[in-house]
């Protein structure tokens, strides 16, 4: 087995692995049991979404799906801030 | 000698922002980060005009150096108290830490660091008394949390940002 | 999905490195994951995700870096945005959700009725 065999491998072993973190994410948020639990699934599942685009980057060898993960991190962390901010304020932008 | 010009720090650190997302290095590329960065310091200026001092370069360097090590050593100890919740779950707790760092933007690095590092959350801090409130997920040995956030990262960023 | 011309043309000893870090990243990130599912609280759980938020995401962010760049022929330095980005963060969530935490569970807001299936 070569080198770059073991990188193809690599991709499909890392890809199944945040496939299957998603999966944990997911229950997660299904099951609760508190509001602020489903906002860390949340979190996470946006995480693990955004390393697969990633991976699926390096398999296609493709440059666009850099622009796609950095609008996946910067939307997942504006999203994941307002509900934090909301479950601790009741609302999100404050007078 | 004191400093008297102070460099633009914000302003640098966005344009080698925009030419790092452009992957680019053309001259067009140059002036449109130079006329973005120029706009967002100056309106960044207006809304927070508190600017941050910061010194002692090689000092942040080897804080950064320590915070990284330390985050690969915490990441493998959570992956084991994550596998081996199968035997026992583990001892939460909370940790109060009374500081001594009082500059906000040390304080801000110092909460990052906390929370970046797997198994500890920055869990609050009161004002008047300055007291951190520390959430740590496997809470064996208080004195040796104490002893770590004490001495291996507010004494450097003391030293850095006051 | 299968080896493009810009992958099989790598160099081994860039393979090589970019592999067995998107292992380590895909297991870190999968074990920080499965911590959520495994640990009991939410105050526990708040510790798991920070692995693959983290390490797990840098590991995977520096395999890419070496890829593009080997592919693009020059130095690709993109990624070390993102990995800026998510280390800035991926805190201030964690804190927040925090400070939300220990707030509900002071006003005795916990929502421990609200339980799906």
């Amino acid at each position: 087995m070569n080198a770059n065999s073991l990188l193809d491998w690599a991709v499909h072993f890392a890809l199944a692995c945040f496939a299957t973190g998603m999966v944990c994410a997911a229950i997660r948020l299904l099951r609760g049991p508190t509001a602020q639990d489903r906002i860390l699934a949340l979190d996470t599942l946006y995480i693990n979404g955004l390393l697969s685009i990633l991976m699926l980057g390096i398999g296609i060898g493709s440059a666009i799906y850099f622009d796609i993960a950095l609008l996946i991190a910067l939307f997942g962390f504006v999203g994941s801030t307002a509900m934090a901010k909301f479950l601790l304020r009741g609302e999100v932008i404050e007078p | 000698m004191t400093l008297v010009w102070k460099p633009p720090l914000l302003e640098i650190l966005l344009l080698l922002m925009w030419l790092v997302v452009n992957d680019s290095l053309a001259l067009y590329q140059w002036l449109f980060g130079l006329l973005f960065a120029l706009l967002i310091g100056y309106l960044a200026r207006k809304l927070r005009p508190r600017t941050a001092r910061l010194r002692r370069l090689g000092l942040a360097l080897a804080l950064c150096w320590h915070v990284f090590c330390d985050i690969v050593r915490s990441n493998f100890a959570v992956g084991r108290i994550i596998l081996g919740t199968i035997r026992q779950q583990p001892k939460v707790g909370f940790l109060d830490i009374p500081l001594e760092l009082r500059d906000p933007h040390g304080l801000a690095a110092l909460s990052i660091i906390i929370t970046a590092t797997p198994g500890t959350v920055f869990a609050g801090l009161d004002p008047d008394s300055h007291v951190l409130t520390l959430h740590v997920l496997d809470l064996q040995d208080e004195a040796a949390w104490l002893h770590t956030i004490k001495q291996r990262y507010e004494r450097p960023l003391m030293e850095i940002f006051e | 999905m299968s080896v493009v011309p810009a992958l099989s043309s790598l160099s081994p000893w860039l393979a090589l490195p970019a592999a067995i870090l998107l292992i380590a990243g895909g297991l870190l990130a999968l074990i920080g994951s499965l911590g959520l599912l495994r640990l009991d609280g939410f105050y526990a759980r708040i510790h798991a995700p920070t692995m693959g938020n983290t390490l797990g995401a840098g590991c995977v962010l520096i395999a890419s870096m070496l890829t593009s760049s080997a592919a693009a022929g020059r130095p690709v330095i993109h990624e070390l945005l993102i990995t800026l980005f998510l280390v800035l963060t991926s805190p201030v969530t964690t804190m927040l959700l925090m400070r939300a935490a220990i707030f509900r569970s002071q006003t005795g807001r916990d929502g421990q009725g609200e339980e799906t299936s």
